[in-house]
C-alpha cells in the first residue's frame, strides 16, 4: 500500500477528527521545541521548516503530478532575491517585500509551467533544470542588481521576530499553513485530476480533462509555496548570493523530498530534518560529511525507495495487520 | 493506510531526527580555553587554499604551544564548503552552538560577506585575514569586523598604477576575471593609472573557471599596449599564464598580475612560463629580510612548500590577535575592549619583518612590493621584492572621506579618469 489516501469516512473541516487532533499535538509539540532546544538548534530547525516547505512544494509535482522538478531551487531562490532587494534596496516594509517575493516566484513558476507542462520524464526534468540555470546565469552576470557573486545583505528580518524562537514560531505557522493548504489541494478534486494525470495522461486526456492545463495550475501553485519557503530563507540568512538559486539547491530539495518519500507530503518535512541533522552531525566529525551523506542517500533508495515516511509507514501498517 | 497511522509515524520520525540533533549541544565553562572559530572551505572550488589557511593558523600556534595571551586555546575548524549558506550556517554553529569568542577566515569575498552580516548582529569579533571586498573595511564597514594581516582588493592595485606609469607605460590593457574581486583590483590599477595620464586601452572581463583564453589573447595581441594586467586566481590564473606564454605573447607585451595572480598557491605548479611576472603584495615570500626568510624556510620544511598568501595571512593575522590579547592579559570575553585592542595593536614581529598598524577602518597599512617571479637556485619560483611603496593604505594617497564618496569600483565603475 503507497497510496498516500487517507480514508475518506467521516471527514471533519476535510480531516478526520482523529487526524486532525494529531496533527494539532505535532504542531503544538513543535511550536514548544525552543522551550528545550539551544538558540542555534531552533535555527536548524526553521531551516528544516523552510526547507521542508520547498521539499513539500516539489512534493506536489513530483508525488501527485508524476513530474520532478529542477527548477524549483531556483524558484526558490527568486523569492529570496526579491524580498532581499525590496527591503535592503528599495527600502520596503517585510510584508510588502514579503509578498512581492512570493508573487516573483509564482510568476516565474507560471513561466516554468507554460514551457514545461508539455514534457514529461526525463524531458521535464531537463527543461526545469535548464531554466533554474537561467535564473542561476541571470542572478550570478546582473551584477549591479544582484550583486553577481558576492549577492546581496540586507536587515530582512523584520524586528518582532528578531529572536530565533520568534522567527521559528512564525515560521511553523507558515508551515502548517501551508502544509494543510497542500493537503486540502492534492486532495481536491483538482489534486485528484492531478493524480489521475500521474497515472495514465492519455486516459485523463480522453475523458476531456485538459491534461496542460491543470499541469500549468498545479505547477504555479507547487511555485507559489515554494516562494514562501524562499522568502522565509531571506528572513532566516538575511542574505542572498546566487548558491541560493544554484541547481544544487534544488537537487537538495528533490533529495529531502525523496528521502522523506515522495507522494507523503508530510515527510518532506521528516526528509529536511533528516538531512539537515545528518549534514549537521556528520559535519561535526568529517570534512567529507558530503560523501556520508551520498552514501545514506544510496542506502535509502535501495532499502526505503518510498523514503523514510514511506518505509515506516509500510513497516507499522505490517506490524498492526 | 490508515492516516492516524501515517501522523503517529511521522512523529516517530520527527522524534528519531530530532534526537539525531541532540548530541552536539555542550555546556560551557565561563573560564576556560579561549575558543577560536576557524572557517576555511576544506571542500568545494578553493579546497586547496582552505587547507593552506587552516595550517597557516595551525603552524602558529604549533609555535606558541597552543596558548594565547596567557590562555589555552582550543582551535574549532569549520569547512564553509565554497558558499555562502553552508559559511552562515557554520558561523551560527560556532558562535550559539560552539560559544566561540571569535571568529577567523573565510576565503571567498561572497561566504565572507556573508558571516560579516551575522556578525553584525551578534557582535562577534571577526577576522579576515584573507577577504578582500573593499566595501567591507570601507563605506559598509562592520566595526567587529576587522582586516588583521589581510588587504582589501584595491590597495596593492593603486600603487601599481603608479609603477606603471613610471615604468614608462603609456597604454595597458586589462584582463580580470568578472567578479567583484577582479573589479575592484582592476579599478584600483586603472584609476591611479588614468589619473597619471596612461590610457587603459581595454578591458576584458571572463567567468570564472575559463578553459580556454586563446579569443582574449587573440584580441590582446592585436592591441597596441605596453603592457597587460591580468587578474587572475587559482586554476584561471595558472591556465592564463600558461597560454600567454604559448601565445607568444610573454616575449612580445609585459604582464602584470594582481598578487594572487602569482601566489604560490598558483606558481608552484608552473615553470619558466611565470618567470619575470611582476605583481604588488605585501608580502613576498623572496624577500631577503631576515624575518620573511626564517618563516619560509621553517614553513617550507615543515609543509613541504613555500608558504602561500593564504597560510601567511592566517599565520600573521592569529599572530596579531595573540599580540592583542596579550596586551589585555587574555581578558577576550570582554568583546568590546577586546575590538578596540586589536584595532589599537601594532604587529611586530610578523613574517612581514617590519611592524604594521590598522587604519581607522580596521584595514592594515603595509609597506606595498613590486614583486618580480624570479627562480631560486634549486629551480623553485618565488617572488622578490623589485620596488618598495611604503606606508601605503587601502585609500591610497586619496583623503578617505572623499575617496568613499566615489562609488565602489564595479564593471562598469573603474575611476577612469577622462582625457
Amino acid at each position: 500500500m503507497t497510496t498516500p489516501l487517507a480514508p475518506r469516512d467521516f471527514r471533519i473541516a476535510g480531516m478526520t477528527g482523529r487526524a486532525a487532533l494529531i496533527a494539532a499535538i505535532i504542531v503544538v509539540a513543535a511550536a514548544a521545541l525552543p522551550m528545550v532546544l539551544s538558540n542555534y538548534q531552533v535555527g536548524l530547525a526553521t531551516e528544516v521548516l523552510i526547507f521542508g516547505i520547498l521539499a513539500l512544494s516539489i512534493d506536489i509535482l513530483a508525488g501527485f503530478a508524476g513530474r520532478t522538478s529542477l527548477g524549483h531551487g531556483a524558484i526558490f531562490g527568486v523569492s529570496t532575491y526579491v524580498v532581499v532587494y525590496a527591503t535592503a534596496h528599495a527600502g520596503l516594509p517585510p510584508a510588502t517585500a514579503f509578498a512581492a517575493g512570493v508573487l516573483a516566484a509564482t510568476l516565474v513558476a507560471a513561466i516554468f509551467g507554460l514551457l514545461a507542462v508539455r514534457t514529461s520524464g526525463v524531458y521535464f526534468l531537463l527543461l526545469t533544470l535548464a531554466l533554474g540555470m537561467i535564473i542561476w546565469g541571470i542572478c550570478l552576470r546582473w551584477t549591479q542588481v544582484t550583486g553577481g557573486e558576492n549577492g546581496m545583505r540586507g536587515d530582512v528580518r523584520p524586528a518582532v521576530l528578531l529572536t530565533n524562537s520568534a522567527f521559528y514560531w512564525a515560521v511553523l505557522a507558515s508551515a502548517a499553513v501551508v502544509a494543510f493548504a497542500t493537503w486540502r489541494f492534492v486532495r481536491s478534486p483538482f489534486g485528484l485530476t492531478l493524480r489521475g494525470i500521474r497515472d495514465s495522461e492519455s486516459r485523463m486526456r480522453s475523458l476531456g480533462y485538459n491534461v496542460p492545463l491543470h499541469l500549468f495550475v498545479g505547477f504555479t501553485f507547487s511555485g507559489f509555496f515554494a516562494g514562501i519557503a524562499g522568502a522565509l530563507y531571506a528572513m532566516f540568512n538575511n542574505f542572498v548570493s546566487p548558491s541560493t538559486v544554484a541547481l544544487a539547491q534544488s537537487v537538495e530539495g528533490v533529495l529531502m523530498m525523496t528521502a522523506g518519500g515522495v507522494g507523503t507530503l508530510f515527510g518532506a518535512f521528516v526528509g529536511a530534518a533528516a538531512i539537515i541533522a545528518l549534514e549537521n552531525v556528520v559535519s561535526a566529525y568529517t570534512e567529507r560529511w558530503q560523501m556520508v551523506l551520498g552514501i545514506t542517500f544510496i542506502l535509502i533508495m535501495i532499502f526505503a525507495p518510498e523514503g523514510i515516511t514511506g518505509k515506516l509507514r509500510a513497516i507499522l501498517t505490517r506490524k498492526v495487520r | 493506510m490508515d492516516r492516524r497511522q501515517f501522523l503517529k509515524n511521522t512523529t516517530a520520525a520527527l522524534t528519531v531526527a530530532g534526537a539525531g540533533v541532540g548530541p552536539w549541544r555542550s555546556a560551557q565553562a565561563q573560564a576556560g580555553p579561549i575558543k577560536i572559530g576557524l572557517l576555511a572551505p576544506l571542500t568545494g572550488v578553493v579546497a586547496s587554499g582552505g587547507k593552506e589557511m587552516v595550517e597557516g593558523v595551525q603552524f602558529y600556534l604549533d609555535q606558541v604551544k597552543g596558548e594565547m595571551g596567557g590562555r589555552k586555546v582550543e582551535l574549532v575548524i569549520e569547512d564553509d564548503a565554497s558558499n555562502p549558506d553552508t559559511a552562515l550556517q557554520k558561523a551560527r554553529r560556532l558562535v550559539e552552538q560552539g560559544n566561540c569568542h571569535m571568529l577567523i577566515g573565510n576565503l571567498l569575498a561572497n561566504t565572507g560577506l556573508a558571516v560579516a552580516n551575522y556578525v553584525k548582529g551578534t557582535g562577534t569579533p571577526y577576522f579576515i585575514p584573507i577577504i578582500a571586498a573593499d566595501d567591507l573595511t570601507q563605506r559598509q564597514r562592520i566595526k567587529n569586523v576587522i582586516r588583521v594581516a589581510g588587504y582589501s582588493a584595491s590597495e596593492f592595485t593603486h600603487p601599481l598604477g603608479d609603477w606603471a606609469l613610471k615604468q614608462g607605460y603609456k597604454k595597458i590593457a586589462t584582463i580580470s576575471q568578472d567578479y567583484t574581486f577582479g573589479h575592484e583590483q582592476c579599478g584600483g590599477l586603472a584609476q591611479v593609472f588614468t589619473e597619471g595620464g596612461g590610457e587603459i586601452v581595454q578591458q576584458f572581463w571572463h567567468p570564472l573557471n575559463t578553459a580556454d583564453f586563446s579569443p582574449y589573447l587573440g584580441q590582446l595581441a592585436d592591441l597596441k599596449i605596453d603592457a597587460v594586467f591580468a587578474m587572475e586566481t587559482g586554476a584561471d590564473s595558472t591556465r592564463f599564464i600558461q597560454q600567454y606564454a604559448s601565445f607568444g605573447l610573454k616575449a612580445k607585451t609585459p604582464l602584470l598580475a594582481a598578487m594572487n595572480g602569482t601566489d604560490q598557491s598558483v606558481i608552484r605548479t608552473l615553470g619558466e612560463e611565470c618567470e619575470g611576472i611582476f605583481s604588488p603584495a605585501h608580502f613576498a615570500e623572496g624577500s631577503d629580510n631576515p624575518v620573511t626568510q626564517k618563516f619560509a624556510k621553517e614553513y617550507e620544511a615543515k609543509y613541504g612548500k613555500i608558504p602561500s598568501l593564504y597560510g601567511f595571512s592566517m599565520y600573521s593575522g592569529v599572530m596579531w590577535i595573540d599580540a592583542a590579547l596579550k596586551r589585555m592579559g587574555g581578558k577576550v570575553e570582554d568583546r568590546e575592549v577586546f575590538v578596540d585592542t586589536v584595532l589599537k595593536t601594532e604587529l611586530d614581529g610578523s613574517p612581514l619583518g617590519k611592524a604594521v598598524k590598522l587604519d581607522a577602518y580596521g584595514n592594515p597599512v603595509y609597506d606595498v612590493y613590486i614583486r618580480k617571479v624570479v627562480k631560486r637556485a634549486d629551480g623553485k619560483f618565488w617572488n622578490v621584492p623589485a620596488a618598495t611603496y611604503p606606508n601605503v593604505s587601502q585609500f591610497w594617497k586619496y583623503d578617505p572621506e572623499t575617496y568613499m564618496k566615489q562609488p565602489p569600483y564595479s564593471r562598469t565603475f573603474q575611476g577612469i579618469k577622462k582625457g
